[in-house]
């Protein structure tokens, strides 16, 4: 059976509809899975027009390549961990990137006479899918802890990207108009480069923004080789992930008060942080007051509300179940307890989300920072596990601080905060938090899992 | 109108369902919309198949269809797959 070229375009358009209902099913926690299925759906219906369609004839490499992928794509899928999602997240851009690449450079190897519009597009192709790939790996390491979290930078190194830039899309406009190989050849491998060049200098934590970029680029080499093909479906698609990726990465920018220009040039950040035997000694000698378990527990014993800030530390401690541990006992007790999401938590947008949501903490009791905000001044306990600049009123206080001007999470602001960390050792950014100086604030120093579990412990031995 | 035009309507107009569509999409559900931008983005599957399943391609050509569509393979089954898994955890507290 074969598809007319009409029918095949027809289904085409049913398959970018049920992407974008797919797509507007996330604006709710309700209605997302059964956008999760339109999107399957409209993947389904969008390569089946593609196989009876009349420009495939030849199904045997395609039955291979679908059988290893959909394997190698299930094992992954079912077996990462959350706390992973975002390598994961980078590895899968990494791929959509390469094989832009390779369906730009395989048009061009099975096209009789490429036109010089073709060919410019096909270089958009191959130079954002390349740059897609390689930056998404380098991400990646990042992310695994494979390379530093440290930016990597030297002197000249925005000369470099720039006359990488300029190179690649010069030979891009060369192969355009003469069809050289060796043009394409040295373009595709600048771009590869380009992707490198321009994530390493990107610290560990600004990653949320890197994805979203990454995201974004993905979108953008899918529209390209939609170009290149003469497919809608694909530049719709393209389009509508590009701007995904664009709208996040915006997002995240606005929440650190930092412009993209500055996170992807900016070189920001120091690293990460380590745990330090020596910290409550460290902690005293600064004037930093340090409190046990019990302390906390205290406190939080007959509180009325207690906010609960995930940052990073919690992810890397794998504290969320031991959370959710905590909040039950509390309720238990009557007290009502809450978690504040700032929007550049964790390594990607959203993280915190995820990660509670794991733990089966319900979706109602996380709110955004600006919903949570107000609800500070009147708690009784603001417990920050893990969290280190979000709740940095620096950002409001200090003009000469590198974060200041980023919106925070107003934890000061209630009547005692509780700092879980590991060490003294400042956080992502490299600036001290003036809220562990305030007289309500009291640091716990430990893993944020082992504190946690000690808190629930205590709770769970207390009279009622 | 030429075809590369037509093209470019199809562009500016899915930019701007792009844009208010993913403008709607709450924070809470940031992640999941990463993962499901991404399995959708396996699209180029399409194109991969384009040129894998070309009859008359050359070795080399095949071979590069092959690698892609089973790279854009992994990216649609996990990354569908992924997103219902994200997507299933959150739910509200039982009454």
């Amino acid at each position: 059976m074969e598809l007319s070229v009409n029918t095949q375009a027809v289904a085409y358009l049913v398959s970018a509809i049920l992407f974008i209902f797919a797509l507007k099913g996330l604006t709710h926690p309700a209605s997302a899975r059964l956008g999760n299925f339109y999107g399957i759906a409209g993947m389904v219906i969008a390569v089946a027009a593609t196989l009876f369609g009349h420009e495939v004839q030849a199904y045997g490499i395609i039955i291979a390549g679908v059988a290893v992928g959909a394997v190698i794509g299930i094992i992954l899928a079912m077996r990462i961990q959350m706390t992973a999602m975002p390598q994961l997240v980078a590895a899968l851009h990494s791929f959509v990137g390469m094989a832009a690449v390779l369906v730009a450079i395989g048009t061009f190897m099975i096209t009789a006479h490429p036109s010089a519009v073709m060919m410019g597009e096909l270089s958009a192709g191959v130079i954002i899918g390349a740059i897609t790939c390689t930056g998404s790996v380098i991400a990646f390491g990042k992310l695994q802890g494979l390379l530093s979290g440290a930016p990597v930078k030297f002197t000249g190194q925005h000369h470099l990207n720039a006359a990488l830039g300029i190179a690649t899309v010069a030979l891009g406009i060369y192969f355009a108009m003469t069809g050289s190989v060796w043009a394409l050849a040295v373009m595709t491998l600048l771009a590869f480069v380009i992707g490198v060049t321009l994530i390493i200098p990107i610290g560990g934590a600004d990653m949320p923004v890197v994805i979203s970029m990454l995201n974004s680029y993905s979108g953008w080499a899918a529209a390209a080789t939609g170009f290149t093909l003469h497919n809608n479906l694909l530049i719709i698609v393209g389009a509508l992930v590009g701007f995904s990726g664009a709208i996040l990465s915006y997002i995240m920018c606005k929440a650190m008060n930092r412009s993209i220009i500055n996170v992807v040039f900016g070189g920001f950040g120091s690293g990460d942080e380590t745990g330090d035997p020596n910290a409550g000694a460290q902690a005293a000698s600064r004037g930093v007051k340090s409190s046990s378990v019990e302390d906390a527990v205290y406190w939080m014993e007959d509180a009325n509300k207690v906010i609960i800030i995930p940052g990073y530390g919690m992810a890397v401690a794998q504290a969320q179940h031991s959370c959710k541990e905590l909040m039950e006992l509390l309720e238990a007790r009557g007290v009502e307890v809450k978690f504040a999401i700032h929007p550049v938590a964790g390594r990607m947008p959203g993280h915190m989300n995820v990660l509670l949501a794991e733990a089966d903490i319900p979706y109602d009791r996380v709110l955004e920072m600006d919903e949570i905000n107000p609800e500070f001044p009147g708690c009784d306990v603001a417990l920050v596990v893990g969290a280190n600049d979000v709740v940095n009123p620096a950002a409001k206080e200090d003009k000469t601080s590198p974060i200041y001007g980023m919106p925070i999470l107003e934890a000061g602001k209630a009547r005692q905060v509780f700092f879980l960390k590991r060490s003294m050792r400042p956080g992502y950014s490299g600036v001290d938090n003036l809220l562990f100086y305030k007289e309500n604030t009291s640091l716990v120093f430990g893993d944020a899992k082992d504190t946690i579990e000690g808190m629930a412990n205590a709770l769970k031995g207390l009279a009622h | 109108m030429s075809e590369s035009l037509l093209a470019l309507y199809v562009f500016v107009l899915a930019c701007f369902i792009g844009y208010y569509v993913i403008w709607g999409v709450t924070p809470s559900l940031h992640t999941p919309l990463v993962a499901l931008t991404n399995a959708i983005s396996g699209i180029v599957v399409v194109g991969a198949l384009l040129v894998a399943g070309f009859e008359q391609a050359g070795t080399g050509a095949k071979a590069l269809g092959f690698i892609a569509v089973l790279l854009a393979s992994i990216n649609v089954f996990g990354g569908f797959l992924v997103t219902h898994r994200m997507l299933s955890m959150f739910k509200k507290k039982p009454r």
